[in-house]
């Protein structure tokens, strides 16, 4: 049933539109009487960049895949022939390989601005369930464009990735091997690869991009006071905290998108390959299954969760190692999306949170960074014992948090939001 | 027949029965999309167990057949070359019990291997995969070490290992050769790919 009293324009083409299309009304709903808190801060900007990376990634991707060539025989000197003789082929690539990296950098403060200020609190666990499955979507995407360019560190990264399932007892062997569709990762294996990373993941991604937006827009998005705007409104019903998105926030954000785009256009003209970072050395030589690569490590973004994976060197409940590593790394994803019911702190933002839970952040943040370097380098036993450590502290910092939030003496929430 | 004739439970079995005729038809067509990951026809065809004839591999020889793209070596050794590498342990070898999983399971003892006499392994460096050199004779020269007890030696950056596959300390590679899966069919054949169990 058509709602009546959707807004509509009064006359003209639009009013044709909004009479078969609800334009008008979802232009209200999410841009121009979008009420966002006025009080939003630098962390506020990664949402908008993280959309605008999705868009990087989707354009350059297509593009790429108008002249790669998803084969074993093929893959390797179709990508150095994007680089060297399709016109622009080597900025197209440059652009969506960097932007792999800065969709993770810009995810990561993302997912940092939830944390402290409590964005995953009620009623936005739902906007935070969704954000982590995009989260776990992109890792599987990234994973996968890592095999397509078919060099060295693309093969052996997924060689040790895929061979962690079959690390499961009983289906491991058989399950890995279903997932390469072959014996060794092979063309088959890239083959699959280049549909689930060009067509299948980027859809689901986009699909849940949309219900991410529709569920904050719902409910409203929350902001370093943590406070509720919807609490205190003028006579017309507007929040008196909210700013309209549009044209605030877009204004705003375009300020943050220019300095953004400033600083990926340095990465992509003098620095493309990160360091070695981005693009991994040995990714420069064509993959051969028979020459294992000195030192095998993952992507940077991937490196936390691999240091965990390594830090499991003991097994027990009689259980291997191996397998209770894959555990942990999965567990270590996994705890994320229960967030939302293991913070029982009365307030939602770090800024009223007691010293505990700031300690604890703290704490969390420096092992997952320890961690992401731990991951890219070889293990040594004092390395090992560190990343033991790390990982312990990753882990209390979200298994502990039922009893911290509610132990800690909380400061008073402010009934308006601070500057 | 209340609710204006509305028949509440006849309609709620329709709608039961017509949810799980729909389950059992998703599950039947996700079937073949499930399926379809399985290794294709062509890929089992490359990938196909090998079978090696070892009646002519005299004591001491080595013969090398081809399987999933890799070199397997199989080699006859002599009651002296078993000796020598059982004389082996802790102390120059790396893993001499075979701790980390680089065989099947059936693959136990010093010698790793079905019968004692004929070991069969992939002959692929676990460092760099590069092929090592069959050096069976004691004291072969080249290979870096006196008292050599006779074994593998990879030239490019100086791995060693004993008859059995083992790794020696301090050398490059990690870990142990690799033992492909493999039974005996008969006295001559072996099957390289096949389990013994699935035998």
């Amino acid at each position: 049933m058509a709602n009546p009293n959707k807004a509509k324009a009064e006359s003209g083409i639009m009013r044709w539109v909004d009479d078969r299309f609800p334009a008008t009304q979802m232009m209200q709903d999410h841009l121009t009487k979008y009420y966002a808190p006025k009080n939003f801060n630098f962390f506020y900007i990664f949402g908008v960049l993280a959309l605008l990376v999705l868009v990087n990634q989707i354009l350059t991707g297509v593009w790429l895949t108008m002249s790669f060539n998803p084969s074993a025989e093929g893959a390797f000197a179709s990508v150095e022939y994007i680089m060297r003789d399709v016109e622009w082929g080597w900025l197209i690539r440059y652009m969506h390989t960097t932007g792999a990296s800065a969709f993770f950098v810009v995810i990561y403060l993302h997912m940092f601005r939830g944390l402290l200020y409590g964005s995953y609190r009620a009623p936005r666990e739902l906007v935070w369930i969704f954000g982590m499955t995009i989260y776990l979507l992109l890792m599987a995407e990234a994973f996968m464009g890592y095999l397509l360019p078919w060099g060295q560190m693309s093969y052996w990264g997924a060689q040790v990735i895929i061979s962690l399932f079959s690390a499961i007892p009983g289906i491991g062997p058989d399950l890995a091997q279903w997932v390469r569709g072959d014996f060794l990762i092979s063309g088959i294996t890239l083959n699959r690869f280049f549909a689930l990373h060009v067509v299948a993941l980027p859809i689901v991604i986009l699909a849940l991009v949309v219900l991410h937006i529709i569920a904050l827009h719902e409910v409203g998005s929350n902001n370093p006071d943590g406070i509720d705007i919807k609490q205190k409104k003028d006579e017309t019903g507007k929040p008196l905290d909210g700013i309209a998105f549009h044209p605030y926030y877009t204004v705003k954000d375009l300020v943050g998108i220019a300095i953004f785009l400033f600083v990926f256009s340095v990465v992509v003209f003098y620095f493309p390959e990160g360091g070695g970072y981005f693009i991994e050395r040995p990714n420069f030589e064509p993959a051969n299954p028979l020459k294992t690569p000195d030192h095998i490590a993952p992507v940077w973004y991937f490196t936390p969760f691999y240091a965990i994976l390594r830090a499991i060197t003991f097994s027990f409940f009689g259980l291997d190692a191996k397998f209770l590593g894959v555990l942990f790394m999965g567990a270590a994803i996994a705890v994320l999306f229960v967030l939302p019911w293991l913070d029982r702190s009365p307030v939602r933002s770090m800024r009223y949170k007691g010293w505990m839970s700031k300690v604890m952040l703290l704490l969390f943040c420096i092992s997952f960074v320890i961690l992401g370097v731990l991951g890219v380098l070889p293990s040594t036993t004092g390395r090992t014992i560190l990343a033991q450590v790390c990982t312990a502290i990753y882990f209390a910092f979200f298994l502990l948090m039922p009893i911290y939030t509610k132990l800690e003496k909380t400061k008073p929430v402010p009934e308006r939001v601070t500057g | 027949m209340a609710d204006n004739g509305v028949n509440k439970g006849r309609r709620r079995f329709l709608v039961g029965a017509t949810s799980v005729v729909g389950a059992v038809g998703a599950v039947g067509v996700a079937v073949p999309f499930v399926a379809s990951w399985q290794p294709s026809a062509k890929a089992r065809a490359a990938g196909a167990p090998v079978q090696a004839d070892i009646s002519k591999l005299e004591p001491g020889q080595r013969m090398t057949v081809e399987w999933r793209g890799r070199p397997i070596w199989i080699i006859n050794r002599t009651p002296e070359m078993i000796e020598r590498t059982e004389a082996l342990g802790a102390d120059s070898l790396a893993d001499p019990e075979s701790e980390v999983p680089q065989q099947p399971a059936y693959i136990q003892g010093g010698l790793r291997s079905i019968r004692p006499e004929i070991g069969v392994l992939i002959g692929i460096c676990t460092h760099l995969g590069c092929s090592p050199l069959y050096r069976p004779e004691p004291d072969a020269e080249g290979v870096g070490v006196s008292n050599w007890p006779g074994g593998f030696f990879c030239p490019c950056h100086g791995s060693r290992f004993d008859l059995a596959g083992r790794v020696f300390s301090n050398v490059p590679a990690p870990t142990n050769l690799e033992v492909p899966p493999y039974r005996f069919e008969g006295d001559d054949i072996i099957v390289v790919g096949e389990d013994e169990e699935s035998a």
